[in-house]
Protein backbone atom coordinates (compact mmCIF):
# COMPACT_ATOMS: atom_id res chain seq x y z
CA UNK A 1 0.00 0.00 0.00
CA UNK A 2 1.77 3.36 -0.84
CA UNK A 3 -0.39 6.49 0.63
CA UNK A 4 -0.33 9.05 -1.70
CA UNK A 5 -2.64 11.77 0.69
CA UNK A 6 -2.20 15.04 0.59
CA UNK A 7 1.21 15.48 -1.58
CA UNK A 8 2.16 18.35 -3.62
CA UNK A 9 0.82 18.25 -7.53
CA UNK A 10 3.00 20.53 -10.03
CA UNK A 11 1.01 23.02 -11.52
CA UNK A 12 1.03 26.48 -12.42
CA UNK A 13 -2.25 27.76 -11.73
CA UNK A 14 -2.79 30.40 -9.79
CA UNK A 15 -3.35 28.19 -6.16
CA UNK A 16 0.32 26.93 -7.08
CA UNK A 17 1.93 30.66 -7.55
CA UNK A 18 0.23 32.17 -4.53
CA UNK A 19 2.61 32.60 -1.54
CA UNK A 20 3.05 29.81 0.90
CA UNK A 21 3.09 31.95 3.61
CA UNK A 22 -0.44 33.63 2.30
CA UNK A 23 -2.30 30.15 1.94
CA UNK A 24 -1.09 29.21 5.38
CA UNK A 25 -2.76 32.86 6.36
CA UNK A 26 -5.92 31.90 4.70
CA UNK A 27 -6.34 28.77 6.30
CA UNK A 28 -6.56 30.03 9.99
CA UNK A 29 -8.48 32.76 8.97
CA UNK A 30 -10.82 30.11 7.47
CA UNK A 31 -10.41 27.42 10.56
CA UNK A 32 -10.94 30.97 13.41
CA UNK A 33 -14.30 31.67 10.96
CA UNK A 34 -15.61 28.65 10.72
CA UNK A 35 -16.92 28.67 14.17
CA UNK A 36 -19.65 31.61 13.20
CA UNK A 37 -20.86 28.99 10.21
CA UNK A 38 -24.29 28.80 11.66
CA UNK A 39 -26.23 28.17 7.75
CA UNK A 40 -26.15 24.82 6.47
CA UNK A 41 -26.45 26.67 3.13
CA UNK A 42 -23.55 29.23 3.57
CA UNK A 43 -21.29 25.62 4.13
CA UNK A 44 -22.55 23.85 1.51
CA UNK A 45 -21.79 27.46 -0.92
CA UNK A 46 -18.24 27.49 0.27
CA UNK A 47 -17.36 24.32 -0.12
CA UNK A 48 -18.97 24.67 -3.35
CA UNK A 49 -16.84 27.54 -3.95
CA UNK A 50 -13.88 25.30 -2.68
CA UNK A 51 -14.25 23.04 -5.35
CA UNK A 52 -14.20 25.56 -7.72
CA UNK A 53 -10.86 26.20 -6.82
CA UNK A 54 -9.97 22.46 -6.67
CA UNK A 55 -11.32 22.81 -10.63
CA UNK A 56 -9.03 26.00 -10.90
CA UNK A 57 -6.20 23.98 -9.14
CA UNK A 58 -6.17 21.47 -12.02
CA UNK A 59 -6.53 18.97 -9.70
CA UNK A 60 -9.25 16.05 -10.50
CA UNK A 61 -12.76 14.48 -8.14
CA UNK A 62 -10.22 11.27 -7.49
CA UNK A 63 -7.84 13.42 -5.65
CA UNK A 64 -10.59 15.31 -4.18
CA UNK A 65 -12.25 12.14 -2.38
CA UNK A 66 -8.98 10.73 -1.57
CA UNK A 67 -8.70 13.62 0.81
CA UNK A 68 -12.12 13.24 2.40
CA UNK A 69 -12.31 9.35 2.27
CA UNK A 70 -10.29 8.80 5.51
CA UNK A 71 -13.11 11.32 7.43
CA UNK A 72 -16.31 9.25 6.03
CA UNK A 73 -16.93 6.96 9.36
CA UNK A 74 -16.11 10.58 11.40
CA UNK A 75 -18.37 12.54 9.00
CA UNK A 76 -21.44 9.65 9.29
CA UNK A 77 -21.25 9.27 13.02
CA UNK A 78 -21.02 13.45 13.30
CA UNK A 79 -23.91 13.70 10.92
CA UNK A 80 -26.03 10.90 12.31
CA UNK A 81 -25.71 12.09 15.92
CA UNK A 82 -26.43 15.92 15.38
CA UNK A 83 -29.28 14.71 12.44
CA UNK A 84 -30.88 13.09 15.90
CA UNK A 85 -30.19 15.79 18.76
CA UNK A 86 -30.65 19.15 16.71
CA UNK A 87 -31.75 18.21 13.14
CA UNK A 88 -30.43 18.01 9.41
CA UNK A 89 -29.42 21.54 9.23
CA UNK A 90 -26.77 20.99 12.46
CA UNK A 91 -25.88 18.12 10.89
CA UNK A 92 -25.18 19.78 7.60
CA UNK A 93 -23.33 22.66 9.25
CA UNK A 94 -21.12 20.15 11.41
CA UNK A 95 -20.10 17.63 8.99
CA UNK A 96 -19.70 20.44 6.21
CA UNK A 97 -17.66 22.61 8.02
CA UNK A 98 -15.09 19.59 8.69
CA UNK A 99 -15.60 18.55 4.72
CA UNK A 100 -14.70 22.39 4.32
CA UNK A 101 -11.16 22.71 6.66
CA UNK A 102 -10.38 19.07 5.28
CA UNK A 103 -10.70 20.25 1.67
CA UNK A 104 -8.84 23.65 2.41
CA UNK A 105 -5.65 22.38 3.90
CA UNK A 106 -5.66 19.64 1.29
CA UNK A 107 -5.81 22.24 -1.77
CA UNK A 108 -2.68 24.02 0.34
CA UNK A 109 -0.74 20.67 0.54
CA UNK A 110 -1.76 19.80 -2.74
CA UNK A 111 -0.53 23.13 -4.42
CA UNK A 112 2.35 23.97 -2.75
CA UNK A 113 6.04 22.02 -1.93
CA UNK A 114 6.63 21.33 1.41
CA UNK A 115 10.00 22.73 1.37
CA UNK A 116 7.55 25.86 0.70
CA UNK A 117 5.32 25.08 3.44
CA UNK A 118 8.04 24.57 6.05
CA UNK A 119 10.37 27.83 4.76
CA UNK A 120 6.89 29.88 5.76
CA UNK A 121 6.50 28.43 9.02
CA UNK A 122 10.41 29.02 10.24
CA UNK A 123 9.75 32.53 9.03
CA UNK A 124 6.78 33.02 10.89
CA UNK A 125 8.37 31.18 13.94
CA UNK A 126 11.56 33.91 13.51
CA UNK A 127 10.74 35.65 15.90
CA UNK A 128 10.95 33.12 18.53
CA UNK A 129 14.41 32.60 18.61
CA UNK A 130 15.13 34.94 21.06
CA UNK A 131 13.06 32.62 23.70
CA UNK A 132 15.41 29.70 22.75
CA UNK A 133 13.08 28.48 19.98
CA UNK A 134 14.79 26.61 17.12
CA UNK A 135 12.52 27.36 13.93
CA UNK A 136 15.17 25.21 11.57
CA UNK A 137 14.68 22.11 14.16
CA UNK A 138 10.57 22.85 14.02
CA UNK A 139 10.72 22.51 10.42
CA UNK A 140 12.80 19.80 10.38
CA UNK A 141 9.89 18.24 12.66
CA UNK A 142 7.42 19.32 10.72
CA UNK A 143 8.81 17.83 7.48
CA UNK A 144 9.91 14.14 8.86
CA UNK A 145 6.37 14.34 9.88
CA UNK A 146 4.89 14.82 6.71
CA UNK A 147 7.73 12.22 5.96
CA UNK A 148 7.18 9.69 7.93
CA UNK A 149 3.16 8.82 7.30
CA UNK A 150 3.35 6.99 3.79
CA UNK A 151 6.74 5.29 5.84
CA UNK A 152 4.68 4.20 8.72
CA UNK A 153 1.38 3.37 6.44
CA UNK A 154 3.79 1.27 4.35
CA UNK A 155 5.00 -0.66 7.71
CA UNK A 156 1.58 -1.09 8.74
CA UNK A 157 0.20 -2.64 5.68
CA UNK A 158 3.43 -4.82 5.89
CA UNK A 159 2.73 -6.06 9.25
CA UNK A 160 -1.00 -6.47 8.72
CA UNK A 161 0.34 -9.10 5.66
CA UNK A 162 2.27 -10.61 7.95
CA UNK A 163 -0.22 -10.99 10.57
CA UNK A 164 -2.33 -12.34 7.58
CA UNK A 165 0.62 -15.05 6.67
CA UNK A 166 0.92 -16.39 10.03
CA UNK A 167 -2.74 -16.74 10.63
CA UNK A 168 -2.58 -14.52 14.23
CA UNK A 169 -6.12 -13.07 12.62
CA UNK A 170 -7.31 -9.80 14.51
CA UNK A 171 -5.13 -9.86 17.50
CA UNK A 172 -4.38 -6.16 17.76
CA UNK A 173 -1.15 -7.53 19.85
CA UNK A 174 0.36 -9.14 16.73
CA UNK A 175 -0.57 -5.99 14.61
CA UNK A 176 0.81 -3.19 17.47
CA UNK A 177 3.98 -4.95 18.87
CA UNK A 178 5.68 -5.72 15.09
CA UNK A 179 4.65 -2.51 14.21
CA UNK A 180 5.86 -0.07 17.38
CA UNK A 181 9.39 -2.15 17.40
CA UNK A 182 9.87 -2.09 13.41
CA UNK A 183 8.98 1.93 13.34
CA UNK A 184 11.29 3.04 16.37
CA UNK A 185 14.12 0.47 14.29
CA UNK A 186 13.31 2.65 11.35
CA UNK A 187 12.93 5.88 13.32
CA UNK A 188 16.59 5.19 14.83
CA UNK A 189 18.12 4.41 11.70
CA UNK A 190 16.68 7.72 10.12
CA UNK A 191 18.10 9.31 12.58
CA UNK A 192 21.77 8.02 11.84
CA UNK A 193 21.04 9.16 8.34
CA UNK A 194 19.92 12.80 9.49
CA UNK A 195 23.40 12.96 11.06
CA UNK A 196 25.13 11.69 8.19
CA UNK A 197 23.38 13.99 6.32
CA UNK A 198 25.01 16.83 8.49
CA UNK A 199 21.41 17.83 10.71
CA UNK A 200 23.05 17.22 13.94
CA UNK A 201 25.86 20.31 12.79
CA UNK A 202 23.71 22.95 12.08
CA UNK B 1 42.52 11.05 0.71
CA UNK B 2 43.89 9.16 3.55
CA UNK B 3 41.92 7.14 6.31
CA UNK B 4 44.02 5.79 8.78
CA UNK B 5 42.76 3.11 11.82
CA UNK B 6 45.48 2.73 14.51
CA UNK B 7 44.55 -0.25 17.48
CA UNK B 8 40.84 0.70 16.65
CA UNK B 9 38.30 -1.24 18.32
CA UNK B 10 34.52 -1.14 19.24
CA UNK B 11 32.72 -2.85 21.62
CA UNK B 12 28.67 -2.36 22.20
CA UNK B 13 27.13 -2.74 25.45
CA UNK B 14 28.96 -3.15 28.88
CA UNK B 15 29.60 -5.49 31.69
CA UNK B 16 28.52 -9.55 30.28
CA UNK B 17 26.43 -8.60 27.26
CA UNK B 18 28.92 -6.40 26.20
CA UNK B 19 29.81 -7.24 22.43
CA UNK B 20 33.07 -6.77 20.48
CA UNK B 21 32.52 -6.25 16.73
CA UNK B 22 35.57 -4.99 15.86
CA UNK B 23 39.23 -5.84 17.18
CA UNK B 24 42.34 -4.28 17.29
CA UNK B 25 42.23 -2.84 13.64
CA UNK B 26 45.45 -0.98 11.64
CA UNK B 27 45.04 0.39 8.30
CA UNK B 28 45.81 2.58 5.88
CA UNK B 29 44.15 3.51 2.51
CA UNK B 30 44.53 6.04 0.31
CA UNK B 31 43.57 4.42 -2.91
CA UNK B 32 40.56 5.62 -4.83
CA UNK B 33 38.36 2.44 -4.83
CA UNK B 34 38.49 0.35 -2.02
CA UNK B 35 35.72 -2.81 -1.21
CA UNK B 36 35.25 -4.31 1.99
CA UNK B 37 33.83 -7.50 2.42
CA UNK B 38 32.40 -10.37 5.11
CA UNK B 39 29.40 -12.11 6.72
CA UNK B 40 27.02 -10.37 8.73
CA UNK B 41 28.38 -9.13 12.05
CA UNK B 42 31.79 -9.46 10.57
CA UNK B 43 32.67 -5.47 11.97
CA UNK B 44 32.27 -4.01 8.07
CA UNK B 45 29.04 -2.02 8.80
CA UNK B 46 30.61 -0.44 12.12
CA UNK B 47 34.28 0.38 10.56
CA UNK B 48 32.05 2.16 7.53
CA UNK B 49 29.95 4.13 10.14
CA UNK B 50 33.30 4.98 11.96
CA UNK B 51 34.80 6.96 8.67
CA UNK B 52 31.61 9.38 8.74
CA UNK B 53 31.81 9.74 12.41
CA UNK B 54 28.65 8.44 13.06
CA UNK B 55 29.96 5.54 15.02
CA UNK B 56 33.32 6.27 17.82
CA UNK B 57 35.87 3.94 18.45
CA UNK B 58 36.17 2.49 21.98
CA UNK B 59 39.53 1.97 21.91
CA UNK B 60 42.42 3.42 19.37
CA UNK B 61 42.35 6.24 16.84
CA UNK B 62 40.46 6.48 13.45
CA UNK B 63 41.69 9.71 11.61
CA UNK B 64 40.14 10.70 8.11
CA UNK B 65 42.65 13.24 6.25
CA UNK B 66 44.56 13.88 9.90
CA UNK B 67 40.98 14.37 11.70
CA UNK B 68 39.70 12.34 14.27
CA UNK B 69 36.55 11.17 13.85
CA UNK B 70 36.21 11.45 17.69
CA UNK B 71 36.80 14.73 17.82
CA UNK B 72 36.12 16.20 14.49
CA UNK B 73 33.53 14.12 13.38
CA UNK B 74 31.33 17.36 11.96
CA UNK B 75 34.23 18.15 9.96
CA UNK B 76 34.83 14.85 8.77
CA UNK B 77 31.21 14.67 7.21
CA UNK B 78 31.49 17.60 4.81
CA UNK B 79 33.78 15.57 3.21
CA UNK B 80 32.92 12.45 3.32
CA UNK B 81 28.86 10.94 2.21
CA UNK B 82 27.93 8.22 3.55
CA UNK B 83 24.89 6.10 1.62
CA UNK B 84 22.96 3.59 3.73
CA UNK B 85 21.36 0.38 2.89
CA UNK B 86 17.93 1.14 3.09
CA UNK B 87 17.01 4.68 0.91
CA UNK B 88 13.66 4.66 2.92
CA UNK B 89 15.75 5.03 6.07
CA UNK B 90 17.87 8.11 4.30
CA UNK B 91 15.08 9.92 2.13
CA UNK B 92 14.29 12.93 4.32
CA UNK B 93 11.79 15.08 2.16
CA UNK B 94 8.97 14.08 0.49
CA UNK B 95 9.40 15.16 -3.22
CA UNK B 96 12.60 13.92 -5.21
CA UNK B 97 14.03 17.03 -5.90
CA UNK B 98 13.20 18.64 -2.10
CA UNK B 99 15.39 15.41 -0.79
CA UNK B 100 18.41 16.64 -3.29
CA UNK B 101 18.32 20.28 -2.16
CA UNK B 102 18.30 19.22 1.37
CA UNK B 103 22.06 18.48 1.81
CA UNK B 104 22.33 22.08 0.94
CA UNK B 105 19.65 23.95 2.94
CA UNK B 106 22.95 25.92 5.39
CA UNK B 107 24.89 25.90 2.78
CA UNK B 108 24.46 30.07 2.02
CA UNK B 109 24.67 28.87 -1.81
CA UNK B 110 22.23 31.11 -4.46
CA UNK B 111 18.64 29.86 -4.56
CA UNK B 112 19.64 29.32 -8.52
CA UNK B 113 23.18 27.60 -7.52
CA UNK B 114 21.25 25.06 -5.76
CA UNK B 115 18.52 24.65 -8.54
CA UNK B 116 21.14 23.79 -10.56
CA UNK B 117 23.00 21.06 -9.19
CA UNK B 118 19.57 19.58 -8.08
CA UNK B 119 18.74 19.46 -12.02
CA UNK B 120 22.10 18.20 -12.95
CA UNK B 121 22.06 14.92 -10.71
CA UNK B 122 18.38 14.59 -11.05
CA UNK B 123 19.52 14.31 -15.30
CA UNK B 124 22.47 12.29 -14.37
CA UNK B 125 20.79 9.94 -12.21
CA UNK B 126 17.62 9.59 -14.92
CA UNK B 127 15.18 11.04 -12.06
CA UNK B 128 14.35 14.30 -14.15
CA UNK B 129 10.82 12.89 -14.76
CA UNK B 130 10.29 12.64 -11.43
CA UNK B 131 11.83 15.79 -9.88
CA UNK B 132 8.14 16.76 -8.14
CA UNK B 133 7.02 13.32 -7.45
CA UNK B 134 6.42 11.70 -4.02
CA UNK B 135 10.50 9.67 -2.99
CA UNK B 136 8.33 7.32 -1.50
CA UNK B 137 6.43 6.22 -4.82
CA UNK B 138 10.07 5.41 -6.55
CA UNK B 139 11.19 2.17 -7.42
CA UNK B 140 13.55 0.66 -4.86
CA UNK B 141 16.69 1.58 -8.02
CA UNK B 142 15.32 5.24 -8.14
CA UNK B 143 15.11 5.40 -4.68
CA UNK B 144 18.85 4.47 -4.40
CA UNK B 145 19.78 6.47 -6.72
CA UNK B 146 17.82 9.31 -5.46
CA UNK B 147 20.17 8.27 -2.26
CA UNK B 148 22.70 8.42 -3.90
CA UNK B 149 22.38 12.00 -5.56
CA UNK B 150 21.51 13.56 -1.85
CA UNK B 151 24.40 12.65 -0.83
CA UNK B 152 26.30 13.73 -3.87
CA UNK B 153 24.90 17.23 -4.06
CA UNK B 154 26.65 18.11 -1.22
CA UNK B 155 30.10 17.56 -3.49
CA UNK B 156 31.83 15.14 -0.85
CA UNK B 157 35.46 13.74 -1.14
CA UNK B 158 34.73 10.67 -0.15
CA UNK B 159 31.72 8.03 -0.27
CA UNK B 160 31.16 5.78 1.99
CA UNK B 161 28.28 3.08 0.86
CA UNK B 162 27.32 0.16 3.34
CA UNK B 163 25.79 -2.57 1.17
CA UNK B 164 23.75 -0.39 -1.23
CA UNK B 165 22.48 -2.65 -3.39
CA UNK B 166 21.61 -5.02 -1.22
CA UNK B 167 18.01 -4.71 -1.31
CA UNK B 168 18.39 -4.34 -4.84
CA UNK B 169 17.26 -6.87 -7.87
CA UNK B 170 20.53 -7.71 -9.87
CA UNK B 171 19.57 -4.88 -12.74
CA UNK B 172 19.45 -2.52 -10.34
CA UNK B 173 22.69 -3.23 -8.58
CA UNK B 174 24.01 -3.61 -11.95
CA UNK B 175 23.13 0.32 -12.66
CA UNK B 176 23.86 1.42 -9.09
CA UNK B 177 27.22 -0.74 -9.65
CA UNK B 178 27.97 1.70 -13.17
CA UNK B 179 26.81 5.29 -11.21
CA UNK B 180 29.66 4.34 -8.42
CA UNK B 181 32.52 2.83 -11.32
CA UNK B 182 31.52 6.29 -12.97
CA UNK B 183 32.10 8.87 -9.81
CA UNK B 184 35.13 10.89 -9.01
CA UNK B 185 35.08 10.61 -5.51
CA UNK B 186 37.10 8.26 -3.97
CA UNK B 187 35.09 5.18 -2.21
CA UNK B 188 34.93 2.37 -0.11
CA UNK B 189 31.89 0.73 -0.47
CA UNK B 190 30.52 -2.30 1.43
CA UNK B 191 28.74 -5.42 -0.12
CA UNK B 192 27.56 -8.73 -1.00
CA UNK B 193 27.64 -8.16 -4.40
CA UNK B 194 31.14 -9.34 -4.83
CA UNK B 195 31.15 -8.77 -8.72
CA UNK B 196 31.05 -5.10 -8.26
CA UNK B 197 34.34 -4.97 -6.69
CA UNK B 198 35.94 -6.26 -10.23
CA UNK B 199 37.50 -2.71 -11.14
CA UNK B 200 38.49 -1.93 -7.66
CA UNK B 201 42.09 -1.03 -6.40
CA UNK B 202 41.96 -2.87 -2.98
CA UNK B 203 39.31 -5.07 -1.15
CA UNK B 204 39.17 -5.84 2.95
CA UNK B 205 38.03 -8.73 4.39
CA UNK B 206 36.38 -8.73 7.71
CA UNK B 207 35.77 -11.74 9.62
CA UNK B 208 34.60 -12.06 13.37
CA UNK B 209 35.68 -7.96 14.14
CA UNK B 210 39.50 -8.45 12.73
CA UNK B 211 40.64 -7.66 9.57
CA UNK B 212 41.58 -11.10 7.48
CA UNK B 213 42.90 -10.36 3.64
CA UNK B 214 43.81 -7.26 2.55
CA UNK B 215 44.70 -7.58 -1.07
CA UNK B 216 43.54 -7.09 -4.75
CA UNK B 217 40.00 -7.95 -5.65
CA UNK B 218 40.81 -11.24 -7.13
CA UNK B 219 42.98 -12.64 -4.33
CA UNK B 220 40.76 -11.06 -1.38
CA UNK B 221 37.52 -12.41 -3.25
CA UNK B 222 38.78 -15.36 -3.32
CA UNK B 223 40.20 -15.69 0.10
CA UNK B 224 36.39 -14.62 1.32
CA UNK B 225 34.80 -17.14 -0.91
CA UNK B 226 36.80 -20.06 0.55
CA UNK B 227 36.11 -18.42 4.12
CA UNK B 228 32.21 -18.80 3.57
CA UNK B 229 32.72 -22.15 2.00
CA UNK B 230 33.74 -23.62 5.78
Amino acid sequence: MQSTLGLYQPGTSVFHRAPAGAKLLALVVLGAASVFLTYWWLVLGLIAVLLGAYTVAGIGPRTILRQVRPLLWLLAFTAAYHVWATGWQRATVVAGTIVLLVLAAALVTLTTPTTRLVDAVVRVLGPFRRWGVDPDRIGLLLTLGIRCVPLVADLAAQVREAQIARGTGTSWKAFAVPLIVRALRDADAMGEALVARGVDDD
Amino acid sequence: MLIEADHVSHTYGQGPTARTVLQDLNLRIEERRVGIVGHNGSGKSTFARMINGLIVPTAGTLTVDGLSTASKAKEIRKHVGFVFTDPDNQIIMPTVAEDIAFGLRRSKLPKEVVARRVDALLERFGLAGHADHPAHLLSGGQKQLLALASVLVTEPDILVMDEPTTLLDLRNARIIGEVVAGLDQSVLLVTHHLNLLDDFDRVLVFDEGRLVADDSPAAAVAYYRELMAV
